[in-house]
C-alpha cells in the first residue's frame, strides 16, 4: 500500500499557522482534522483501557482467594484442587471437540471449494454459516433433549466393548449426559469456525499451480495435497486454535448437556465439569467468597484461552512467509 | 520407456463406469441392512454401517478397476462428501428440532405477554388441560432488544473510531507502534470467552457500586459490548483496507482535508460492508447467554429500563425455563416455551443474517466495469 502524504503531521497536531482562512470551509479546519484523529486514537485507546481494566478487574475481585484458608474454599481443599478438575474437564471437553470438528470441518472446507459443483458451493457456504449463527443455548438445548437420549445405546456398546479401556469404563450414564455428549457438541459448534476461515483460505491457492498440478497428470486429491495443503497448513491451523479457543470458553452447551460433578476419568458417565460451565451454574446463586473464588476460575479460564491464542497467533506467524494466506 | 510400450498405460487403462457409485451404494444399503440387523436394527445403526461400507467400498473397487492413485482420489471425494453429510446432520436436526417444537406454542400470547404472575398452579392448570397456556416471553424479547441496543451503542462507534485509527493514522512512528499493540489487543479480545466478559462486567460493577448483588441490563451490554467490539474492529478495518487509495488521493488533490476524507469518502465507500458487519456482529452477541447470566439476572416481569432493575433476555428465558420449569410436576409446559423462545430468537437471528447479506449487497460501491 502506497503511504499518502498527509497535510499535517501524523500525530494530529496541526501547526496553528496553517489554519484554513475561514475556519471550517468546505474542507474543514485543521482544527477538525485534530480533533478527528484524537478521537479514532482515543477510541483505540479505549480498548486498551477496556482490556486493561478485565484483567485488573477480575485480578481485584479474585485476589481475596490467595492466601485464603483451605476450608473457605468449595469442597474445602483449597483452590487448586477446586481448580484442577474443572481445568482438566474443559481441556477434555475441547480435546475431543477439535478431534470430532477437525477433519469434518476441514472435509467440507474442501467439499465447498474444490469438490462441490460451483452453483452448490455458495449456498452449502451460506448453509454452514448459519450453523455458526445458531445460539449457543439452541445447541444446548437440542444436544440436552435431542442427542443426548440417542446417543446412550452407543455409550452401552462402547462400555460393553471396550470397557476396559479407562475412558469407556461403564456402566454408561442411562441419560446420556456425560462430558461426551457435550464434546460432540461443542465438535458441531466449532465446526463452522474451522469451515469458514479454512474454506477461505482453500479458495485463496493460487490457481496457476493447481492447473500446473492437473496437467502433470494429478488426480483431484494429489492437486489437493500437493498444492491446497501446502498453501493452506497456517490457516488451518490457526482456525482449529480459534475453533479450540471457542470450545475452551463455550459455556451454555456445556451447562445443559453435562450432568456434572467431580472428576471422572470414564467419558461415558456422569460427571466432570467445566470451568465456564461450573462458573454460568454457580454465580447467579454466589456471594462473599463464593463469587470471589468463581472469578478467580474465570481469569484461569482466561489466561488458558488467551495461551492458546497466542499460540495459535504464534504458529501462523511462523508459517506466514510460506503462505500468502496471512498476509 | 522401452518396456512400458507393451504394459497397457494405466491412462488408457479400463475406466469404472459411471453406474458404479449406485451400485455400491445399493450393495451398501442392502449389505448395511443385513448387519444392522444382526446387532439390533435400528435406522441410526442401518445408516452408520452402509455409510462405512459405502466408504470403503466404493473407493476399493475404483481402485482395483483403475490402480491405486484414481482409488486414493476416489476415498478421498468419498470421505469429503461425507464429511459435507455428516456436517448437515446437526444442522438439519437443530432446526428440526426448533421448528417441531417451538411453532405449536408460537402465538401472539407467546410474542405479547410476560411471565408475571404465571405460577406453577397455571401451568398445571394448562397441563390439565383446563386453561390455555399462559406466559410468553415479551419481556425477555424486550430485555434481549434493549441490551442489544445498548451494547450496540457502545461498540460500533468505538470499533470504527478504532478501524479508522488501525487504517488512516497509523502512518508514523508512534501510532504505527500504538496500531499495533492495538490490532494485538483486539485479537486478545476475540479469544475472550463470553463468560468471561461477563464476569469482568459483573466484577467491574461489584467494584465500583461495592454490592455484590448489582443485576441490571446495562452490565449486560457493558459484557456484550466486550465480545462486540472486536469484531466490529476487524470487519471495519477489512472493509477500510479495500477502499482502493486513488479515492483518497482524489480527495486530497482536491484540497479536501484528512478527516473530511474519511467521513466524505472513505466511509461512505465502505459502508455496506461495515454495515453489514455490525449487524452480524449484532447476531453474535444477541444469542449470548453466558455474559447475561451472570450480569443480568432473572426476572419474569416486563422491564425496559437498561439502569435499574434486572432483566430477562430470550436466551436467559429459554435457559431458565429448561432448568428450572414453573411447574415442577409439568415441565413439558415450560419446555415448549423455551422451544417457542428459541424459535423466535433463531428466527431474530436469521433475519439479522440476511439483513446483512442484503445490505452488503444493495449498498455496495458501483463499480465502473
Amino acid at each position: 500500500m502506497t503511504r499518502i502524504a498527509p497535510t499535517e503531521p501524523e500525530t494530529g497536531e496541526a501547526p496553528a499557522e496553517r489554519r484554513a482562512p475561514r475556519g471550517a470551509g468546505p474542507s474543514g479546519s485543521p482544527r477538525q482534522d485534530a480533533a478527528f484523529s484524537g478521537l479514532a486514537l482515543g477510541a483505540s485507546l479505549l480498548i486498551l483501557v477496556v482490556l486493561a481494566g478485565v484483567a485488573l478487574f477480575l485480578c481485584l475481585q479474585a485476589w481475596p482467594v490467595v492466601g485464603a484458608p483451605a476450608e473457605e474454599f468449595y469442597g474445602g481443599e483449597g483452590f487448586l484442587s477446586y481448580i484442577w478438575p474443572l481445568v482438566a474437564g474443559t481441556l477434555i471437553a475441547a480435546a475431543i471437540a477439535l478431534v470430532i470438528a477437525t477433519p469434518v470441518g476441514v472435509g467440507v472446507a474442501l467439499y465447498i471449494s474444490h469438490y462441490a459443483p460451483r452453483r452448490l458451493a455458495k449456498p452449502v457456504g451460506y448453509v454452514i454459516d448459519l450453523l455458526a449463527a445458531i445460539p449457543s443455548i439452541i445447541f444446548g438445548a437440542w444436544g440436552a433433549s435431542v442427542l443426548a437420549p440417542r446417543i446412550v445405546p452407543l455409550y452401552d456398546w462402547l462400555g460393553a466393548y471396550l470397557g476396559f479401556i479407562p475412558i469407556f469404563a461403564g456402566p454408561a450414564s442411562a441419560t446420556g449426559k456425560t462430558i461426551l455428549t457435550a464434546s460432540v457438541v461443542l465438535g458441531i459448534m466449532i465446526l463452522p469456525i474451522i469451515t469458514s476461515m479454512s474454506r477461505e483460505i482453500f479458495q485463496q491457492t493460487p490457481v496457476l499451480q493447481q492447473e500446473a498440478a492437473l496437467g502433470l497428470g494429478a488426480t483431484r486429491w494429489e492437486m489437493v495435497r500437493m498444492t491446497v495443503f501446502p498453501f493452506a497448513r497456517a490457516g488451518i491451523i490457526s482456525s482449529v486454535m480459534l475453533g479450540l479457543g471457542r470450545a475452551l470458553g463455550e459455556t451454555m452447551a456445556v451447562t445443559l448437556v453435562l450432568s456434572g460433578g467431580p472428576f471422572n476419568p470414564s467419558l461415558i458417565q456422569s460427571g466432570n465439569q467445566t470451568v465456564a460451565s461450573e462458573i454460568a451454574l454457580n454465580f447467579p446463586e454466589a456471594y462473599g467468597f463464593r463469587m470471589n473464588e468463581l472469578i478467580a476460575a474465570g481469569l484461569v479460564l482466561f489466561l488458558i484461552t488467551l495461551v492458546v491464542n497466542m499460540l495459535a497467533r504464534f504458529v501462523v506467524s511462523r508459517y506466514k512467509e510460506f503462505s500468502g494466506a496471512n498476509s | 520407456m522401452s518396456t512400458a510400450t507393451l504394459r497397457k498405460s494405466s491412462l488408457a487403462g479400463g475406466q469404472a463406469p459411471r453406474w458404479l457409485p449406485f451400485a455400491v451404494g445399493a450393495g451398501a444399503l442392502v449389505l448395511g441392512a443385513a448387519l444392522a440387523s444382526l446387532a439390533g436394527f435400528s435406522i441410526g445403526l442401518w445408516a452408520v454401517f452402509a455409510g462405512l461400507l459405502f466408504v470403503v467400498a466404493g473407493p476399493a473397487v475404483v481402485g482395483a478397476i483403475e490402480g491405486r492413485r484414481k482409488g486414493v482420489d476416489a476415498l478421498a471425494r468419498y470421505l469429503v462428501y461425507g464429511a459435507f453429510l455428516l456436517a448437515l446432520i446437526p444442522l438439519v436436526s437443530v432446526i428440526y428440532t426448533v421448528l417441531a417444537r417451538g411453532l405449536p406454542g408460537l402465538d401472539l400470547n407467546m410474542l405479547m405477554t410476560s411471565m408475571g404472575g404465571v405460577t406453577g398452579a397455571t401451568d398445571n392448570a394448562a397441563a390439565a388441560g383446563e386453561t390455555p397456556v399462559y406466559g410468553g416471553a415479551y419481556h425477555a424479547i424486550l430485555g434481549t432488544l434493549v441490551v442489544t441496543f445498548w451494547a450496540t451503542l457502545m461498540s460500533v462507534p468505538v470499533g470504527l473510531l478504532t478501524a479508522i485509527f488501525l487504517v488512516e493514522y497509523s502512518g508514523g512512528r508512534i501510532s504505527g507502534l500504538i496500531a499495533r499493540i492495538i490490532t494485538f489487543l483486539v485479537d486478545v479480545m476475540t479469544g475472550i470467552p463470553s463468560i468471561v466478559a461477563g464476569l469482568f462486567a459483573a466484577a467491574l460493577f461489584v467494584q465500583i457500586f461495592d454490592d455484590p448483588s448489582m443485576r441490571m441490563g446495562f452490565i449486560a451490554s457493558v459484557a456484550l459490548s466486550v465480545l462486540m467490539i472486536p469484531t466490529v474492529v476487524r470487519n471495519a478495518e477489512e472493509m477500510l483496507r479495500i477502499v482502493p487509495n486513488e479515492l483518497r488521493e482524489a480527495s486530497y488533490a482536491l484540497g479536501v482535508r484528512k478527516w473530511r476524507t474519511i467521513a466524505k469518502v472513505v466511509i461512505p465507500t465502505a459502508i455496506s460492508g461495515i454495515s453489514s458487519g455490525v449487524t452480524l456482529a449484532i447476531a453474535r452477541v444477541i444469542g449470548e447467554t453466558a455474559p447475561i447470566l451472570v450480569t443480568a439476572g432473572f426476572v419474569t416481569t416486563i422491564n425496559a429500563n437498561a439502569f435499574s432493575g434486572w432483566m430477562t433476555t430470550l436466551p436467559t428465558y429459554i435457559y431458565y425455563q429448561i432448568v428450572t420449569p414453573t411447574s415442577p410436576t409439568n415441565p413439558g409446559i415450560s419446555e415448549g416455551r423455551a422451544w417457542s423462545a428459541a424459535l423466535i430468537l433463531i428466527v431474530i437471528v436469521m433475519v439479522l443474517n440476511l439483513l446483512a447479506r442484503l445490505i452488503a449487497k444493495i449498498f455496495a460501491p458501483k463499480t465502473g466495469r
